[in-house]
Protein backbone atom coordinates (compact mmCIF):
# COMPACT_ATOMS: atom_id res chain seq x y z
CA UNK A 1 0.00 0.00 0.00
CA UNK A 2 2.50 2.57 -0.76
CA UNK A 3 3.22 5.32 -3.18
CA UNK A 4 -0.47 6.17 -3.49
CA UNK A 5 -0.69 8.01 -6.52
CA UNK A 6 -2.03 12.30 -6.19
CA UNK A 7 -5.61 12.02 -6.60
CA UNK A 8 -7.39 14.87 -8.56
CA UNK A 9 -10.21 16.99 -6.89
CA UNK A 10 -13.23 14.91 -5.68
CA UNK A 11 -16.11 16.45 -7.80
CA UNK A 12 -19.05 17.93 -5.95
CA UNK A 13 -21.36 15.48 -6.70
CA UNK A 14 -19.60 12.92 -4.50
CA UNK A 15 -17.94 15.10 -2.50
CA UNK A 16 -21.48 16.60 -0.83
CA UNK A 17 -23.07 13.35 -0.12
CA UNK A 18 -19.94 11.74 1.13
CA UNK A 19 -19.22 14.38 3.47
CA UNK A 20 -22.54 13.79 4.43
CA UNK A 21 -22.22 10.62 5.43
CA UNK A 22 -19.38 10.98 7.18
CA UNK A 23 -21.31 13.75 9.24
CA UNK A 24 -24.10 11.41 9.83
CA UNK A 25 -22.34 8.80 11.17
CA UNK A 26 -20.18 10.57 13.08
CA UNK A 27 -22.60 13.59 14.91
CA UNK A 28 -24.15 11.00 17.35
CA UNK A 29 -20.75 9.35 18.40
CA UNK A 30 -19.11 12.93 18.84
CA UNK A 31 -22.33 13.90 20.59
CA UNK A 32 -22.23 11.36 23.00
CA UNK A 33 -18.50 12.33 23.77
CA UNK A 34 -19.73 16.21 23.76
CA UNK A 35 -22.97 15.32 26.35
CA UNK A 36 -20.44 12.52 28.32
CA UNK A 37 -20.32 13.40 32.37
CA UNK A 38 -17.12 13.28 32.06
CA UNK A 39 -16.11 14.86 35.87
CA UNK A 40 -18.54 12.22 37.36
CA UNK A 41 -17.30 9.38 34.82
CA UNK A 42 -15.42 7.76 38.03
CA UNK A 43 -18.40 7.46 40.20
CA UNK A 44 -20.43 5.95 37.26
CA UNK A 45 -18.09 3.39 35.93
CA UNK A 46 -17.12 2.01 39.85
CA UNK A 47 -20.48 1.47 40.73
CA UNK A 48 -20.60 -2.11 41.42
CA UNK A 49 -23.65 -2.87 39.22
CA UNK A 50 -21.96 -1.61 36.41
CA UNK A 51 -18.35 -3.32 36.98
CA UNK A 52 -21.10 -6.65 36.94
CA UNK A 53 -22.78 -5.95 34.39
CA UNK A 54 -19.54 -5.31 32.39
CA UNK A 55 -17.61 -8.69 34.15
CA UNK A 56 -20.79 -10.91 32.81
CA UNK A 57 -20.45 -8.97 29.11
CA UNK A 58 -16.92 -9.77 29.36
CA UNK A 59 -17.54 -13.11 30.10
CA UNK A 60 -20.65 -14.36 27.86
CA UNK A 61 -19.17 -12.74 24.79
CA UNK A 62 -15.72 -14.53 25.65
CA UNK A 63 -17.76 -18.09 25.97
CA UNK A 64 -20.26 -17.44 22.87
CA UNK A 65 -17.14 -16.40 20.67
CA UNK A 66 -15.01 -20.08 22.19
CA UNK A 67 -18.79 -21.86 21.44
CA UNK A 68 -18.68 -20.19 17.50
CA UNK A 69 -15.13 -21.31 17.06
CA UNK A 70 -15.59 -24.96 18.08
CA UNK A 71 -19.03 -24.99 16.24
CA UNK A 72 -18.51 -22.52 13.54
CA UNK A 73 -15.28 -23.52 12.13
CA UNK A 74 -16.26 -27.33 11.35
CA UNK A 75 -19.50 -25.73 9.79
CA UNK A 76 -17.41 -23.28 7.86
CA UNK A 77 -15.38 -25.94 6.42
CA UNK A 78 -18.54 -28.17 5.34
CA UNK A 79 -19.43 -25.15 3.61
CA UNK A 80 -16.76 -24.43 1.72
CA UNK A 81 -15.30 -27.56 0.54
CA UNK A 82 -17.79 -30.06 0.80
CA UNK A 83 -20.57 -30.75 -2.17
CA UNK A 84 -23.99 -31.92 -1.64
CA UNK A 85 -27.52 -31.23 -2.63
CA UNK A 86 -29.34 -27.67 -0.83
CA UNK A 87 -25.69 -27.08 0.44
CA UNK A 88 -26.55 -23.51 -0.86
CA UNK A 89 -29.71 -23.94 0.74
CA UNK A 90 -28.08 -24.48 4.18
CA UNK A 91 -25.35 -21.90 4.31
CA UNK A 92 -28.43 -19.36 3.14
CA UNK A 93 -29.95 -20.49 6.49
CA UNK A 94 -27.46 -20.86 8.91
CA UNK A 95 -26.33 -17.34 7.96
CA UNK A 96 -30.23 -16.55 9.04
CA UNK A 97 -29.64 -14.81 12.34
CA UNK A 98 -27.39 -12.41 10.16
CA UNK A 99 -30.52 -10.79 8.70
CA UNK A 100 -33.05 -11.63 11.49
CA UNK A 101 -34.00 -9.24 14.15
CA UNK A 102 -32.34 -9.82 16.91
CA UNK A 103 -35.39 -9.89 18.52
CA UNK A 104 -36.73 -12.72 16.20
CA UNK A 105 -33.93 -14.41 17.19
CA UNK A 106 -34.15 -14.31 20.67
CA UNK A 107 -38.30 -15.35 20.28
CA UNK A 108 -37.28 -18.22 18.50
CA UNK A 109 -34.93 -19.31 21.11
CA UNK A 110 -37.46 -19.28 23.62
CA UNK A 111 -39.95 -21.19 21.23
CA UNK A 112 -37.04 -23.94 21.05
CA UNK A 113 -35.16 -24.32 24.51
CA UNK A 114 -38.00 -22.49 26.59
CA UNK A 115 -39.43 -24.30 29.14
CA UNK A 116 -42.41 -24.85 26.99
CA UNK A 117 -40.49 -25.31 24.07
CA UNK A 118 -40.05 -28.33 21.63
CA UNK A 119 -36.65 -28.96 22.74
CA UNK A 120 -36.78 -27.16 26.02
CA UNK A 121 -40.03 -28.70 27.26
CA UNK A 122 -37.93 -32.69 27.30
CA UNK A 123 -34.51 -30.63 29.06
CA UNK A 124 -36.99 -29.38 31.46
CA UNK A 125 -38.47 -32.59 32.31
CA UNK A 126 -35.75 -35.02 32.03
CA UNK A 127 -32.54 -33.15 32.97
CA UNK A 128 -34.42 -30.03 35.10
CA UNK A 129 -32.32 -27.60 33.19
CA UNK A 130 -34.26 -24.54 32.04
CA UNK A 131 -32.38 -21.93 30.22
CA UNK A 132 -33.81 -19.13 30.06
CA UNK A 133 -33.31 -16.00 32.63
CA UNK A 134 -29.69 -18.23 33.09
CA UNK A 135 -26.52 -17.16 32.15
CA UNK A 136 -26.15 -19.81 29.99
CA UNK A 137 -29.31 -18.38 27.89
CA UNK A 138 -27.31 -15.45 27.46
CA UNK A 139 -24.42 -16.95 26.02
CA UNK A 140 -26.87 -18.80 23.52
CA UNK A 141 -28.20 -15.77 22.27
CA UNK A 142 -25.17 -14.22 21.55
CA UNK A 143 -23.79 -17.41 20.02
CA UNK A 144 -27.21 -17.19 17.84
CA UNK A 145 -26.68 -14.25 16.97
CA UNK A 146 -22.76 -14.23 16.33
CA UNK A 147 -21.78 -17.40 15.19
CA UNK A 148 -22.97 -16.73 11.36
CA UNK A 149 -20.57 -13.37 11.27
CA UNK A 150 -17.67 -16.27 11.95
CA UNK A 151 -18.83 -18.69 9.64
CA UNK A 152 -18.83 -16.16 6.62
CA UNK A 153 -15.35 -14.80 7.70
CA UNK A 154 -14.18 -18.39 7.83
CA UNK A 155 -15.87 -19.93 4.80
CA UNK A 156 -14.73 -16.97 2.25
CA UNK A 157 -10.80 -17.66 3.94
CA UNK A 158 -11.11 -21.55 3.18
CA UNK A 159 -12.82 -21.02 -0.10
CA UNK A 160 -9.64 -18.32 -1.62
CA UNK A 161 -6.95 -20.59 0.38
CA UNK A 162 -4.71 -22.39 -2.07
CA UNK A 163 -5.99 -25.68 -2.05
CA UNK A 164 -2.71 -27.12 -3.58
CA UNK A 165 -0.85 -27.19 -0.32
CA UNK A 166 -3.88 -29.49 1.15
CA UNK A 167 -3.71 -31.50 -1.92
CA UNK A 168 0.04 -31.87 -1.87
CA UNK A 169 -0.07 -32.83 1.99
CA UNK A 170 -2.73 -35.54 1.01
CA UNK A 171 -0.83 -37.59 -1.68
CA UNK A 172 2.03 -37.75 1.11
CA UNK A 173 -0.53 -39.21 2.95
CA UNK A 174 -1.46 -37.15 5.74
CA UNK A 175 -5.45 -38.00 6.86
CA UNK A 176 -8.16 -35.38 6.09
CA UNK A 177 -8.05 -34.03 9.99
CA UNK A 178 -3.80 -33.45 10.36
CA UNK A 179 -4.68 -32.04 6.71
CA UNK A 180 -7.41 -29.62 8.58
CA UNK A 181 -5.25 -28.77 12.11
CA UNK A 182 -1.60 -28.51 10.40
CA UNK A 183 -1.90 -26.68 7.10
CA UNK A 184 -5.91 -25.24 6.87
CA UNK A 185 -6.13 -24.01 10.05
CA UNK A 186 -2.21 -22.05 9.99
CA UNK A 187 -3.11 -20.75 6.16
CA UNK A 188 -6.66 -19.54 7.22
CA UNK A 189 -5.65 -18.00 10.96
CA UNK A 190 -6.15 -14.56 10.08
CA UNK A 191 -9.27 -14.74 8.62
CA UNK A 192 -10.26 -16.95 11.72
CA UNK A 193 -8.85 -14.16 14.31
CA UNK A 194 -10.44 -11.31 12.58
CA UNK A 195 -13.83 -13.14 12.29
CA UNK A 196 -13.63 -14.19 16.13
CA UNK A 197 -13.15 -10.68 16.54
CA UNK A 198 -15.94 -9.56 14.94
CA UNK A 199 -17.85 -12.54 16.44
CA UNK A 200 -16.93 -10.95 19.84
CA UNK A 201 -17.77 -7.67 19.17
CA UNK A 202 -21.03 -8.79 18.14
CA UNK A 203 -22.05 -10.64 20.83
CA UNK A 204 -21.04 -7.72 23.21
CA UNK A 205 -23.19 -5.58 21.58
CA UNK A 206 -26.22 -8.63 22.03
CA UNK A 207 -29.29 -6.51 23.56
CA UNK A 208 -32.59 -7.69 21.55
CA UNK A 209 -31.96 -11.99 21.29
CA UNK A 210 -30.62 -11.51 25.23
CA UNK A 211 -33.54 -9.35 26.82
CA UNK A 212 -35.92 -11.69 24.80
CA UNK A 213 -34.11 -15.27 25.66
CA UNK A 214 -32.47 -14.57 29.00
CA UNK A 215 -34.78 -11.54 30.17
CA UNK A 216 -32.94 -9.17 32.33
CA UNK A 217 -31.83 -9.32 36.06
CA UNK A 218 -28.25 -7.95 37.33
CA UNK A 219 -25.36 -10.45 37.95
CA UNK A 220 -26.89 -13.07 35.92
CA UNK A 221 -28.46 -12.08 32.96
CA UNK A 222 -27.98 -8.36 32.77
CA UNK A 223 -24.93 -7.57 29.92
CA UNK A 224 -23.68 -3.88 29.21
CA UNK A 225 -26.41 -2.91 26.36
CA UNK A 226 -29.19 -3.71 28.46
CA UNK A 227 -27.51 -2.18 31.42
CA UNK A 228 -27.83 1.18 29.21
CA UNK A 229 -31.51 0.28 28.27
CA UNK A 230 -31.91 0.20 31.85
CA UNK A 231 -29.48 3.19 32.95
CA UNK A 232 -31.88 5.48 30.04
CA UNK A 233 -34.70 5.31 31.92
CA UNK A 234 -33.57 6.58 35.70
CA UNK A 235 -30.32 8.38 35.35
CA UNK A 236 -29.48 9.28 31.04
CA UNK A 237 -25.78 10.12 32.56
CA UNK A 238 -25.05 6.66 33.52
CA UNK A 239 -26.56 5.41 30.35
CA UNK A 240 -23.96 7.08 28.52
CA UNK A 241 -21.11 6.70 30.95
CA UNK A 242 -22.02 2.96 30.58
CA UNK A 243 -22.90 3.69 26.09
CA UNK A 244 -18.74 5.23 25.90
CA UNK A 245 -17.34 1.66 27.75
CA UNK A 246 -19.02 0.13 24.67
CA UNK A 247 -17.76 2.53 22.55
CA UNK A 248 -14.11 2.50 23.82
CA UNK A 249 -14.33 -1.81 23.74
CA UNK A 250 -15.38 -0.72 19.70
CA UNK A 251 -12.49 1.01 18.72
CA UNK A 252 -10.96 -1.00 20.11
CA UNK A 253 -11.58 -4.01 17.83
CA UNK A 254 -11.50 -1.71 14.95
CA UNK A 255 -7.94 -1.18 16.04
CA UNK A 256 -7.65 -5.04 16.02
CA UNK A 257 -9.02 -5.28 12.91
CA UNK A 258 -7.29 -2.60 11.19
CA UNK A 259 -4.99 -3.92 8.45
CA UNK A 260 -7.70 -6.38 7.45
CA UNK A 261 -10.73 -3.42 7.10
CA UNK A 262 -7.93 -0.97 6.09
CA UNK A 263 -6.25 -2.85 3.13
CA UNK A 264 -8.49 -2.59 -0.20
CA UNK A 265 -10.41 -6.06 -1.04
CA UNK A 266 -10.81 -8.92 1.68
CA UNK A 267 -8.36 -11.72 1.70
CA UNK A 268 -6.82 -14.51 3.80
CA UNK B 1 -13.21 27.25 0.19
CA UNK B 2 -15.83 27.25 -1.78
CA UNK B 3 -16.50 24.05 -2.75
CA UNK B 4 -15.96 22.78 0.99
CA UNK B 5 -19.04 25.54 2.57
CA UNK B 6 -21.18 24.79 -0.69
CA UNK B 7 -21.19 20.78 0.03
CA UNK B 8 -21.78 20.98 3.45
CA UNK B 9 -24.47 23.64 2.80
CA UNK B 10 -26.46 21.16 -0.16
CA UNK B 11 -25.32 18.72 2.23
CA UNK B 12 -27.39 20.18 5.66
CA UNK B 13 -30.31 21.03 3.25
CA UNK B 14 -30.44 17.62 2.14
CA UNK B 15 -30.65 16.07 5.37
CA UNK B 16 -33.66 19.08 6.73
CA UNK B 17 -35.76 17.81 3.09
CA UNK B 18 -35.42 14.27 4.42
CA UNK B 19 -35.86 15.16 8.30
CA UNK B 20 -39.29 17.15 7.11
CA UNK B 21 -40.26 14.58 4.28
CA UNK B 22 -40.34 11.62 7.24
CA UNK B 23 -42.01 13.59 9.90
CA UNK B 24 -45.10 15.29 7.85
CA UNK B 25 -45.38 12.08 6.01
CA UNK B 26 -48.19 10.68 8.68
CA UNK B 27 -49.96 13.42 9.61
CA UNK B 28 -50.56 14.56 5.81
CA UNK B 29 -51.62 10.97 5.11
CA UNK B 30 -54.72 11.25 7.42
CA UNK B 31 -55.65 14.94 6.52
CA UNK B 32 -57.86 13.51 3.30
CA UNK B 33 -61.30 15.32 5.53
CA UNK B 34 -61.74 18.47 5.22
CA UNK B 35 -59.96 20.52 7.47
CA UNK B 36 -61.76 23.84 6.97
CA UNK B 37 -61.61 25.58 9.97
CA UNK B 38 -59.27 23.58 12.36
CA UNK B 39 -58.34 26.15 14.15
CA UNK B 40 -61.67 28.14 14.56
CA UNK B 41 -63.32 26.34 17.41
CA UNK B 42 -63.16 23.58 19.78
CA UNK B 43 -66.42 22.61 18.75
CA UNK B 44 -66.98 19.15 17.88
CA UNK B 45 -66.41 18.15 13.92
CA UNK B 46 -64.17 20.63 13.95
CA UNK B 47 -61.15 18.70 14.83
CA UNK B 48 -59.21 16.82 11.94
CA UNK B 49 -55.68 15.39 11.73
CA UNK B 50 -53.41 12.74 13.78
CA UNK B 51 -53.71 12.68 17.80
CA UNK B 52 -50.36 11.00 18.97
CA UNK B 53 -50.98 9.56 22.16
CA UNK B 54 -48.42 8.36 24.28
CA UNK B 55 -50.34 5.44 26.65
CA UNK B 56 -48.46 3.23 29.28
CA UNK B 57 -48.33 -0.31 27.71
CA UNK B 58 -51.47 -1.22 30.83
CA UNK B 59 -53.19 0.82 29.08
CA UNK B 60 -53.17 -1.29 25.45
CA UNK B 61 -56.14 -2.70 25.86
CA UNK B 62 -58.60 0.20 26.89
CA UNK B 63 -57.21 3.09 25.06
CA UNK B 64 -57.25 0.84 21.83
CA UNK B 65 -60.69 0.40 22.15
CA UNK B 66 -61.21 4.41 23.27
CA UNK B 67 -59.23 5.42 20.00
CA UNK B 68 -61.35 3.52 17.62
CA UNK B 69 -64.86 5.09 19.60
CA UNK B 70 -63.49 8.62 19.50
CA UNK B 71 -61.92 8.02 15.73
CA UNK B 72 -66.11 7.20 15.13
CA UNK B 73 -67.03 10.13 16.98
CA UNK B 74 -64.71 12.40 15.38
CA UNK B 75 -64.24 11.63 11.74
CA UNK B 76 -61.47 12.73 9.85
CA UNK B 77 -59.43 11.90 12.89
CA UNK B 78 -56.86 9.97 13.47
CA UNK B 79 -55.11 8.53 16.67
CA UNK B 80 -52.20 7.50 16.71
CA UNK B 81 -51.33 5.25 19.91
CA UNK B 82 -47.96 4.82 21.16
CA UNK B 83 -47.38 1.81 24.46
CA UNK B 84 -44.39 1.58 26.67
CA UNK B 85 -43.63 1.69 29.70
CA UNK B 86 -44.15 5.06 31.12
CA UNK B 87 -40.83 5.29 32.04
CA UNK B 88 -39.59 5.09 28.58
CA UNK B 89 -42.44 7.38 27.45
CA UNK B 90 -41.43 10.28 29.92
CA UNK B 91 -38.15 9.95 28.48
CA UNK B 92 -39.07 10.25 24.98
CA UNK B 93 -41.03 13.25 25.79
CA UNK B 94 -38.50 14.83 27.37
CA UNK B 95 -36.60 13.72 24.28
CA UNK B 96 -39.00 15.62 22.16
CA UNK B 97 -40.99 12.89 20.91
CA UNK B 98 -43.88 15.00 18.93
CA UNK B 99 -46.75 13.27 21.04
CA UNK B 100 -49.83 15.31 21.55
CA UNK B 101 -51.44 13.44 24.79
CA UNK B 102 -49.49 11.34 27.74
CA UNK B 103 -51.54 8.84 29.99
CA UNK B 104 -49.19 7.82 32.91
CA UNK B 105 -49.43 4.60 34.64
CA UNK B 106 -47.60 6.38 37.61
CA UNK B 107 -47.78 9.99 39.05
CA UNK B 108 -44.06 9.82 39.29
CA UNK B 109 -43.37 9.24 35.61
CA UNK B 110 -46.14 12.29 35.08
CA UNK B 111 -44.14 14.85 37.16
CA UNK B 112 -40.74 14.02 35.55
CA UNK B 113 -42.85 15.67 32.45
CA UNK B 114 -44.74 17.91 34.39
CA UNK B 115 -41.42 19.16 35.75
CA UNK B 116 -39.69 20.09 32.60
CA UNK B 117 -42.60 22.46 31.71
CA UNK B 118 -43.84 19.91 29.30
CA UNK B 119 -46.90 19.59 30.01
CA UNK B 120 -49.18 21.07 32.99
CA UNK B 121 -52.37 20.17 35.24
CA UNK B 122 -51.84 16.72 34.69
CA UNK B 123 -55.79 14.84 35.74
CA UNK B 124 -56.04 11.52 37.25
CA UNK B 125 -58.32 9.10 35.08
CA UNK B 126 -57.68 5.95 37.04
CA UNK B 127 -56.63 4.07 39.13
CA UNK B 128 -55.02 0.10 39.38
CA UNK B 129 -54.05 -2.68 41.57
CA UNK B 130 -52.06 -5.42 41.32
CA UNK B 131 -52.68 -8.99 40.67
CA UNK B 132 -50.61 -12.18 40.60
CA UNK B 133 -50.65 -13.92 37.30
CA UNK B 134 -49.73 -17.43 36.81
CA UNK B 135 -49.60 -20.24 33.45
CA UNK B 136 -53.50 -21.65 34.00
CA UNK B 137 -51.20 -24.89 34.85
CA UNK B 138 -49.87 -23.11 37.56
CA UNK B 139 -46.59 -24.92 37.79
CA UNK B 140 -45.48 -24.51 41.25
CA UNK B 141 -48.94 -23.95 43.21
CA UNK B 142 -48.55 -20.34 43.70
CA UNK B 143 -51.54 -19.68 45.92
CA UNK B 144 -49.87 -16.44 48.43
CA UNK B 145 -47.64 -13.49 48.10
CA UNK B 146 -45.78 -15.65 50.12
CA UNK B 147 -45.21 -17.93 47.89
CA UNK B 148 -43.53 -15.70 45.69
CA UNK B 149 -40.54 -15.54 47.83
CA UNK B 150 -40.09 -19.39 47.94
CA UNK B 151 -37.04 -20.63 46.33
CA UNK B 152 -37.58 -22.13 43.32
CA UNK B 153 -40.54 -19.81 42.12
CA UNK B 154 -39.26 -18.12 39.16
CA UNK B 155 -41.05 -14.87 39.23
CA UNK B 156 -40.74 -12.31 36.54
CA UNK B 157 -41.64 -8.32 37.98
CA UNK B 158 -41.57 -5.32 35.74
CA UNK B 159 -38.07 -2.60 36.29
CA UNK B 160 -38.33 -0.91 39.73
CA UNK B 161 -38.66 1.96 37.51
CA UNK B 162 -41.33 1.27 35.37
CA UNK B 163 -45.20 1.94 37.58
CA UNK B 164 -45.93 -1.80 37.42
CA UNK B 165 -42.50 -2.87 39.14
CA UNK B 166 -42.56 0.07 41.75
CA UNK B 167 -46.18 -1.29 42.90
CA UNK B 168 -45.07 -4.76 43.20
CA UNK B 169 -42.16 -3.58 45.54
CA UNK B 170 -44.63 -1.54 47.42
CA UNK B 171 -46.97 -5.18 47.83
CA UNK B 172 -43.95 -7.23 48.70
CA UNK B 173 -43.16 -3.89 51.37
CA UNK B 174 -46.68 -4.42 52.88
CA UNK B 175 -46.40 -8.03 52.85
CA UNK B 176 -42.92 -8.04 54.52
CA UNK B 177 -41.37 -10.45 51.84
CA UNK B 178 -38.00 -10.14 49.92
CA UNK B 179 -38.80 -11.61 46.09
CA UNK B 180 -35.60 -12.70 44.21
CA UNK B 181 -37.23 -12.15 40.19
CA UNK B 182 -35.46 -14.15 37.41
CA UNK B 183 -36.18 -11.45 35.27
CA UNK B 184 -36.97 -7.47 35.60
CA UNK B 185 -39.02 -6.66 32.25
CA UNK B 186 -39.12 -3.59 30.64
CA UNK B 187 -42.59 -2.76 30.40
CA UNK B 188 -46.29 -5.01 32.53
CA UNK B 189 -46.68 -6.17 28.59
CA UNK B 190 -43.40 -8.53 28.72
CA UNK B 191 -43.97 -9.26 32.04
CA UNK B 192 -46.95 -10.65 31.18
CA UNK B 193 -46.16 -12.07 28.03
CA UNK B 194 -43.34 -14.72 30.02
CA UNK B 195 -46.42 -16.01 32.19
CA UNK B 196 -48.49 -16.55 28.81
CA UNK B 197 -45.19 -18.60 27.17
CA UNK B 198 -44.93 -20.55 30.84
CA UNK B 199 -41.59 -19.26 31.26
CA UNK B 200 -42.01 -18.27 34.54
CA UNK B 201 -43.89 -19.46 37.61
CA UNK B 202 -45.09 -16.53 38.21
CA UNK B 203 -45.81 -12.81 37.79
CA UNK B 204 -47.21 -9.48 39.36
CA UNK B 205 -48.93 -7.54 36.84
CA UNK B 206 -52.04 -5.31 37.03
CA UNK B 207 -56.00 -6.50 37.24
CA UNK B 208 -56.56 -5.44 34.18
CA UNK B 209 -54.10 -7.34 32.02
CA UNK B 210 -54.65 -10.81 34.34
CA UNK B 211 -58.82 -9.67 32.62
CA UNK B 212 -57.26 -8.90 29.40
CA UNK B 213 -55.48 -12.15 28.93
CA UNK B 214 -58.42 -14.20 29.54
CA UNK B 215 -57.78 -17.86 29.93
CA UNK B 216 -54.05 -17.20 28.70
CA UNK B 217 -53.10 -16.74 32.72
CA UNK B 218 -54.80 -17.22 35.94
CA UNK B 219 -55.00 -14.98 38.39
CA UNK B 220 -54.65 -14.93 42.11
CA UNK B 221 -55.69 -12.15 43.72
CA UNK B 222 -53.73 -10.54 46.34
CA UNK B 223 -56.33 -9.18 49.50
CA UNK B 224 -56.53 -5.55 50.16
CA UNK B 225 -54.77 -4.81 53.05
CA UNK B 226 -51.44 -5.85 51.31
CA UNK B 227 -52.52 -4.79 47.67
CA UNK B 228 -51.12 -1.67 46.63
CA UNK B 229 -52.37 1.10 43.83
CA UNK B 230 -51.19 3.20 41.47
CA UNK B 231 -52.79 5.90 39.53
CA UNK B 232 -53.15 6.97 36.29
CA UNK B 233 -52.61 10.60 35.24
CA UNK B 234 -53.44 12.29 31.93
CA UNK B 235 -52.30 15.16 30.26
CA UNK B 236 -52.28 16.97 26.94
CA UNK B 237 -48.49 18.51 26.25
CA UNK B 238 -47.76 22.04 25.92
CA UNK B 239 -45.99 21.23 22.39
CA UNK B 240 -49.35 19.16 21.70
CA UNK B 241 -48.97 19.63 17.28
CA UNK B 242 -52.50 19.15 17.43
CA UNK B 243 -53.45 20.63 20.69
CA UNK B 244 -57.50 20.85 19.57
CA UNK B 245 -57.80 17.08 19.43
CA UNK B 246 -55.33 16.66 22.29
CA UNK B 247 -57.45 17.89 24.68
CA UNK B 248 -60.22 16.52 22.64
CA UNK B 249 -59.32 12.98 23.51
CA UNK B 250 -58.22 13.54 27.19
CA UNK B 251 -61.69 15.11 27.60
CA UNK B 252 -63.19 11.56 25.86
CA UNK B 253 -61.21 9.70 28.68
CA UNK B 254 -62.76 11.17 31.35
CA UNK B 255 -66.20 10.94 29.91
CA UNK B 256 -68.48 8.54 31.26
CA UNK B 257 -68.38 6.57 27.79
CA UNK B 258 -64.79 6.68 28.37
CA UNK B 259 -64.62 5.58 31.95
CA UNK B 260 -67.29 2.72 31.35
CA UNK B 261 -64.95 0.89 28.89
CA UNK B 262 -61.53 1.56 31.53
CA UNK B 263 -64.33 0.68 34.52
CA UNK B 264 -65.21 -2.86 32.23
CA UNK B 265 -61.34 -3.20 32.03
CA UNK B 266 -60.73 -3.64 35.72
CA UNK B 267 -59.74 0.14 36.33
CA UNK B 268 -61.14 1.74 39.41
CA UNK B 269 -62.05 4.67 40.29
CA UNK B 270 -59.60 7.65 41.16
Amino acid sequence: MSGRQHHPRIPILIAAPATLAVMFLLLPLVSMLIRAPWHGMGRLLSDSAVLTALRLSLECATAASVASLLLGVPLAWVLARTSFPGLGLLRALVTLPLIVPPVVGGLALLLAFGRNGVLGRYLDSWFGITLPFTTAGVVMAETFVAMPFLIVTVEGALRSSDLGLEEAAATLGASRITIFRRITLPLIGPSLGAGAVLCWARALGEFGATITFAGNYPGTTQTMPLAVYNALESDPEAAIALSLVLLVVAVLVLVILRDRWLRAGSGP
Amino acid sequence: MFTRSTALASGTALVLVLVAGCSSSSPSGSTVTPAAGTSSGSGAGSLSGTVTVFAAASLTGTFTALAKQFEAAHPGVTVKLNFGASSTLAQQIMAGAPADVFASASAKNMTQVTGTGAASNPVTFVKNTMEIAVPPSNPANVTSVADLAKSGVKVALCQAQVPCGATALAVFGKAKITVKPVTLEADVKSTLAKVQLNEVDAGVVYVTDVLAAGSKVKGITIPADINASTSYPIVTLAKAPNAAGAQAFEDYVLSAAGQSVLGAAGFSKP
